[in-house]
Order: structure tokens, then sequence, then C-alpha cells
């Protein structure tokens, strides 16, 4: 569905992403992690088209996303969570889940009306708060909305940045619990995640980044299993072990 | 829920008729003068909520837009045409029915533009000079934005200042009455004043509806979603410039809208309309009113300009829309409505024990 080749992505004369490769199968939940600074937020950011790339292709079911600017990606399939949940604070949680499909609406309304129970069927808090105001929820309550918020663009690809940042562990497992459902529900999803072990628990595949490359690929069993990505990313003292 | 927005409208229109009522039987009716002419700023201010409350768009250049709006038909239906009347562009507007002819002070024979053509003019001209200046003009953001647009309010005023054809510092005057309708005009005459105190609140309050409408729209959320982040609005699918460009049109026709009612109503403009002050003034109006509630900044836009227009400022009245700015910038961001003093008040005498807001 989403194939990245030789993606190169830099601010100024400082390149973040140096020909990055990776493939997203559609159905599949893809996870991308790795340590702060490695250049996971800048990838989902290029490939929603808020920043531009200077080499290599990002394309979509025959489509280069290069070409497109981040509100035509949107409308083309690929939705982004981003990171710190950005939920619109002073409208209600109606209005943010109707911005999500601002371009659906125009197509289909009963299409949207649709997404939008199943939405609530998924998280069922946000119909409880539904004429709140989004700036007055708790963080695992924002992180909802921004998940709903996405997913009412019925994305074909849901990209998700950091969801557990800053959220309490019961909320987090909620939250990853709910990424399944999604994928249950035929959806795919790229999740890049800190809490590696979390991440890679739910996910089918992994690719492990650091500075601006991929370490190291595969599926997430075998990640999981690695020595060296268990020493790295999820603490674990291996060699006081043998 | 939808319809439960439209009913302030009708309290709206029971207070307009009570006032009048009220005006009348007292003998006062040299009231409504001024409150006519502040319903006409209202429409200015109204029309900037939407783009400061709701798109998050500052201007300071409004004055210039109203000022446009009140000189194109001022100057086209005061300008002699009759010694022209050989040329075949004259020939031709006469002969479309744009023209209307008559006889000035002195007898003499003249022949003007009709005020309906020359308010059509004026709102395209707006519309269409907004259009160009916001272009570029609404890349910028915060300070740039107030800057630029502060730029384009001070060269509206100046070229109005200095042109003869617009009367430089004289400004315009004995501009004719606009017969909107048959037996509706809006002109500056006493026998007139009641019906055009309902003119100018009909128009205020189609504009309000308008807005009203216009901001529980789909539009309206991607405008407010502007508001809140840019980037997360772009990131929906919403194409932020060309929605922050059609708010800036929409306001800028708004304050010319205004301009060519109350010119014609005035029967007559000056430079002064044109002049910063008057856009740091609608800039404080909006702020007292709360940025980003219609109804908030449509009060306070009628009772701020009543006030002002009957004097109780006097000779501090520039100066008394500045320190509400500073005052409002600093103590109540969010507008005077929206400091719910009720509340506070309660808590003050131990009422109400404070909540948290987290619970």
């Amino acid at each position: 569905m989403l194939r990245i080749r030789n993606l190169e992505v830099g601010y100024g004369k400082l390149k973040v992403l140096k020909r990055i490769s990776l493939h997203v199968a559609p159905g599949e939940i893809i996870t991308i992690i790795g340590a702060n600074g490695a250049g996971k937020t800048t990838l989902l950011h290029t490939i929603a088209g808020l920043l531009r790339a200077s080499g290599g292709e990002v394309v979509l079911r025959d489509q280069n996303l290069r070409e497109y600017p981040a509100r035509k990606i949107v409308g083309l399939g690929v939705s982004l969570v981003p990171e710190g949940r950005q939920v619109f604070a002073t409208m209600t949680v109606m209005e943010n889940l109707q911005m999500g499909a601002y371009l659906p609406m125009r197509r289909d309304k009963n299409r949207v009306r649709e997404q939008l129970a199943w939405i609530i069927e998924l998280f069922p808090v946000l119909h409880e708060r539904a004429g709140q105001l989004a700036g007055t929820l708790s963080g695992g309550e924002q992180q909802m909305l921004a998940m709903g918020r996405a997913l009412m663009a019925q994305p074909a690809l849901i990209m998700m940045d950091e969801p557990s940042t800053g959220l309490a562990p019961l909320i987090v497992k909620n939250i990853f619990k709910v990424i399944v459902k999604m994928r249950e529900a035929g959806n795919t999803v790229l999740l890049v995640e800190q809490n590696a072990k979390a991440a890679l628990h739910i996910a089918d595949r992994g690719y492990v980044m650091e500075t601006g490359h991929i370490l190291a690929q595969g599926a997430a069993a075998d990640l999981l299993a690695n020595q060296d990505v268990q020493r790295a990313y999820l603490g674990r003292d291996v060699d006081a072990q043998t | 829920m939808g319809f439960a927005r439209y009913i302030p409208i009708a309290f709206l229109v029971a207070g307009l008729v009570l006032v009048q009522q009220v005006t009348q039987h007292t003998g006062t009716t040299f009231y409504l003068t001024q409150l006519t002419m502040a319903a006409y700023y209202a429409l200015v201010i109204t029309g900037l909520c939407l783009l400061m409350g709701y798109a998050g768009q500052i201007s300071l250049g409004h004055a210039g837009f109203f000022a446009i709006g009140g000189y194109i038909p001022a100057a086209l239906t005061t300008y002699n045409l009759e010694p022209l009347r050989e040329k075949w562009l004259v020939q031709t507007l006469d002969a479309a029915g744009l023209l209307t002819a008559g006889q000035d002070l002195y007898g003499q024979q003249v022949l003007h533009v009709h005020p309906w053509p020359s308010c059509i003019l004026a709102l395209l001209l707006t519309a269409g000079l907004a259009f160009v200046i916001g272009m570029p003009v609404l890349k910028l953001k915060g300070h740039y934005l107030a800057m630029a647009t502060l730029g384009f309010g001070t060269i509206v005023y100046r070229v109005f200042l200095a042109m003869p054809l617009f009367g430089e510092a004289d400004g315009i005057s004995a501009v004719p009455p606009f017969p909107l309708l048959p037996g509706v005009t809006v002109s500056g005459d006493f026998a007139a004043r009641t019906e055009n105190y309902y003119i100018a609140f009909g128009l205020l309050i189609v504009g309000l509806l308008f807005l009203i409408n216009l901001v529980h729209s789909r539009i309206g959320r991607a405008f407010r979603a502007i508001h809140g982040s840019e980037e997360a609005a772009n990131a929906m699918g919403i194409n932020t410039p060309r929605l922050k460009l059609q708010a800036f049109v929409i306001s800028a026709v708004f304050a010319a809208l205004a301009g060519v009612f109350l010119t014609h109503y005035n029967g007559g403009i000056g430079p002064s309309e044109a002049s910063v002050m008057k856009s740091i003034r609608y800039v404080a109006i909006v702020a007292v009113g709360g940025m980003a509630s219609l109804w908030g900044v449509f009060f306070m836009g009628i009772l701020l300009n009543f006030m002002s227009l009957r004097g109780m400022f006097g000779t501090y009245d520039d100066a008394v829309f500045g320190v509400i700015l500073i005052l409002i910038m600093l103590f109540a961001p969010n507008g005077l409505l929206r400091l719910h003093l009720w509340q506070r008040m309660r808590r003050w005498r131990g009422v109400d024990k404070p909540k948290s807001r987290t619970e």
C-alpha cells in the first residue's frame, strides 16, 4: 500500500533521513521504534506532506505523495495523529470529529455518519463528552479524540506519532487495544513509538531507526527476540543474563 | 439545536421596536440618529469579528475598506458628468440607465452616476482589492500581519487625503440619498429618521444572520480550526490559504457595505473615516466583545459606538479606545462578557467554592 524508497529529508544542510526505505501492506500494523532524534517524526511528517523531501519516493497506491501538499494527501487517504495530540482546544469534541471529516463531508454525508457511529463505538467516552470543549479533556481522552478525528477522514493508512506520550500505563493499554481493533476493522496502521515493547507486541512487523537510518527490520516477534534490540530499546540487560 | 441560535434575533427585533417606540413617545427621536450610525459601524465590526475571532487573523486596515466603500459612491454620485455628455463612455452608461440627471442648487443641469451601480462597483472593487492585498499579506502571521494591514490602511488614508477627486482634507459632501427600493431610501432627512433606523438595523441583522450561519457551517468550523492551529487544520485537509482569504474578503465587503450606507446616510465622508485610529477602534471593540462571540461583538459595537457618537468620551474619544484595547489585552483577553463576573461575585461572597478544573 505504502512504499518508501531511498527517502532523504533534511533541514537545510542537516540530513535527518538518509536513504530510508520501507513498505506497508494493507491491513498491517507496522511500528517504527527508535530513540529520540532518530527521525521518526520527520518520517511521518514527510509522508503527510508537512515536510518536503529532497530525494527518494513516497508512493501510496501508485500515487507519488511527494507531489502533493498536506491538505491533498489527507484526501488521498493518509491521516496523521500528531504527537501531543493537537486537538482543537476551543472547539467541542463533536466539532473536532466533524473537522476530521472536512473532506469526506462534501462527498457523502451518510458515509460520514456511519463512520462517526463506528468511532463512537470504538471510543464510547467521546459520545459522553460530545458537547465538551476539547481543551478540557484528560490526556487520554484527547488522545482518543485525536485518533477519532483522524479516522473520520476514512483513511486507508493511519499514522500515529507517539500515542502513549504522557499517558498513564492503564490508558496506554486501552489505546493499544483500540489500535488492534482498528486493524481488525481493516485499517492499516503506521505506529511510531518510544514504548518499543508495547508497540512490538501489537505490531505485525517493525523497523528500528537510529540517526536517520533503518538499522533493523523484520517480524515484530523476531525484533522482540533480537538481542541488539533488547539491549538498546527494551531496557533488558542481556549481557548480565548470559 | 439549529433553531435555538435564531431566538436572540427575535428578542433583538423586539428590543429595537421598543427603543424606537420609547424615543417616539418621549420626544427623543434624535437618539435614533446615533443608533443608526452605530448600527453601520457595528456592521464593520461584526465582519471583522469573523476575521479576527473565528479565522484568527488580525487586520488594522479595515477603516481603509470602509473608506473605499464610502468614497467611491460619494465621488461617483457627486461628480458632474454633464460636461462629458458627448463622450461615448458617458453615453453608454446613460443608455444603460446607470445615470441620473437633475439640477443643482443654482439650477444647473447635472448628471451623476446612480447610487445603485456605484454601490455595486464599490463592493466589487473592495472585494477585488481585499483579494489582491490578502493573497500576499495573509501569508504573514501575528505582528507581521498587523503591520502589513496597518500599512495598507495608511496608504488608503493618504490617497484619499491627497487626491482632489476625493476632496482632499475636506472629504466629499452633498452625497445624495440612496433609493434602495421604491419607498425605501437611505438618507439623513429628519422625516426619514425612523425609516433609516430600521434600514440600518435590518441590514445589520441580515449581516448577522449570514455570519451566524457561516460560523456554524463546515466552513465556519474550518475557520475556527485555523485559529486553533494552522498546521493541524492543514492536516485535516483544509485549504488554509484560501479560507483565510475568504474570511478577509468577506469582512472587507462588510466594511465597504457599511461605508456605502453610512456615507449616503450622513450625506458625506471625510478622510478621518480612513484613519488608522478608526481601524484600531474596530479592533478594540472586537476584543471587548470577546473576539469569537458574534453577539458580544455585536452589542459592544452598538454600545461603544453609540456612546462615542453621543460625545460621551469628549476629547478623549480616540484615547478611550486605545485604553480599552490595552486593558482588555491585560485583564480579559477573552472579552468582557467572558469574565463570568456573576460567578466571581458569588465566589467572593463565599456562595460558591471555586471548583478545580479537572475532576
